[in-house]
């Protein structure tokens, strides 16, 4: 038994036609336990005031949208290697979810941002990387919805994908060229000493499952939605010939 | 192969083939930013390799969808497809031919816009060096996101979204190392890595844009 049988599509409704209450169920339960451990139950920073709890919503989207990306470039691959239609629809329904989540660390960022740093944007890397990842969502997403054919439409997307993973990492460390920038370092990380301390830190913990967990229900669902159009499309198309 | 180029370069030469419109926007730009922001000589100086850097790269957009679009819609390219040299060349090769149409004559006329735009003594070589080793760079993207859309009817607009965050890392290098240099500050570093840039690019992206021609061939 490999796991590329859950490739094919039958096989691939059925499981996650049983899995997906149990990822919704797990979504929300993480999503309430944190949010509301981070926002009612979590003391104010004694210099951030209770604006540090948006942390709870920038923090893991900002991880989410990135990682949304690495999951594209993944399933892009599995697509042009092994050429698993479910593969390509699992990336087509992954960017705008992707797209959703940048934005999200963008306006919670600046939300954040204006009274802590006194200003709603700043060109700092980070910022900007993150600015520019949009660009990269909705170029591939524009892409998807202007090609009719999908086979042709998975192909170039994926193409499209690798090429701009690499050019966005390397936007990534051009941005860095500027100057150091406004954003603190990371958070959350193995090196203990510029962590948040503990009691931020577990909530945020939970959120941030959530986050992923959130994102696997849209990213299965968006894909059973795309496998049901596929399949309507196919029928109608017979309808039509017979 | 070089039939083709030659081929490439008469069709852009005559025939309004676009050569020199490219150039005309990017005089445009020059003329139009010190009207816009006004022509105190201090500020000028210090947003013109910017705005250089951003003319030349949208100059160079103007002209990208005639790299395959054309072909594509009297079917040259299905011919070129079954010629007998590789499709990764003829991707190489077209896109050389755009970068003698644009890249090189913007490189060319860049320094004198820079006097326009009080772009200080020390900067001239080094927009020059950028732009002459930036540009090849701009030409195979832009090759690159042609060969993506071609198939689109009207995809002018689209291509420059696919093609403008690719476009980030040889503007930011290019901008910054003539920027450095106008400073008086060394600036190799930054006309290194985009240079590095530039070398991946060309190496790379002929064998991306061939597959996805030949995915829209298909």
């Amino acid at each position: 038994m490999s796991i590329w049988e859950y490739a094919n599509p039958k096989r691939f409704m059925q499981t996650s036609a049983w899995a997906l209450p149990w990822v919704v169920g797990l979504t929300v339960l993480c999503l309430v336990v944190g949010l509301v451990w981070g926002f009612f139950f979590t003391p104010d920073d004694f210099r951030q005031g209770s604006t540090v709890k948006i942390i709870y919503l920038h923090v893991p989207s900002a991880m989410m949208a990135i990682n949304a990306w690495v999951m594209m470039l993944v399933t892009s691959l599995i697509w042009i290697v092994r050429r698993h239609h479910v593969s390509a629809l699992a990336a087509k329904a992954a960017a705008p979810v992707g797209l959703t989540f940048t934005l999200i660390a963008l306006v919670t960022g600046a939300l954040w941002g204006q009274p802590m740093w006194g200003t709603w944007w700043a060109w700092d890397p980070r910022l900007t990387s993150f600015l520019i990842l949009t660009l990269f969502y909705l170029g591939y997403i524009a892409l998807w919805a202007a090609i009719e054919d999908p086979d042709t439409a998975a192909d170039l997307t994926s193409i499209l994908c690798l090429v701009g993973s690499v050019f966005a990492l390397l936007s990534r460390y051009a941005v860095n060229f500027w100057n150091q920038g406004l954003h603190q370092g990371a958070s959350l990380s193995l090196d203990k000493e510029e962590n948040v301390s503990d009691v931020f830190w577990l909530p945020l913990l939970v959120c941030i499952a959530g986050f992923v967990l959130l994102f696997i229900t849209l990213v299965l669902m968006r894909t059973r939605t795309e496998i049901r159009a596929r399949r309507l499309a196919a029928l109608l198309a017979r309808e039509r010939v017979g | 192969m070089k039939a083709l180029l030659i081929r490439d370069l008469r069709l852009a030469l005559r025939a309004g083939g676009g050569f020199g419109l490219g150039l005309a926007f990017f005089l445009l730009v020059a003329v139009l930013v010190p009207l816009g922001v006004g022509p105190e000589g201090g500020m000028l100086g210090r947003i013109a390799p910017g705005i250089l850097w951003v003319g030349a790269l949208l100059a160079c957009l103007l002209s990208l969808d005639r790299i395959f679009a054309l072909d594509y819609e009297d079917g040259s390219l299905d011919l070129l497809v079954v010629a007998p040299i590789p499709l990764e060349a003829v991707v190489a090769v077209k896109a050389l031919a755009h970068w003698l149409v644009t890249g090189l004559p913007l490189t060319l006329v860049a320094p004198v816009l820079g006097i326009l735009l009080n772009l200080p003594a020390g900067g001239y070589g080094w927009l020059v060096m950028s732009l002459a080793l930036g540009t090849p760079a701009l030409s195979v993207i832009g090759a690159f996101g042609a060969a993506l859309v071609v198939g689109v009817k009207r995809g002018g607009l689209l291509l420059s979204l696919l093609v403008l965050p690719l476009y980030v890392p040889t503007l930011i290098f290019g901008a910054e190392a003539v920027k450095r240099g106008a400073a008086g500050l060394e600036a190799g570093g930054a006309l290194a890595l985009m240079a590095s840039v530039t070398a991946a690019a060309v190496a790379v992206l002929p064998f991306a844009a061939a597959a996805a021609l030949r995915v829209n061939l298909r």
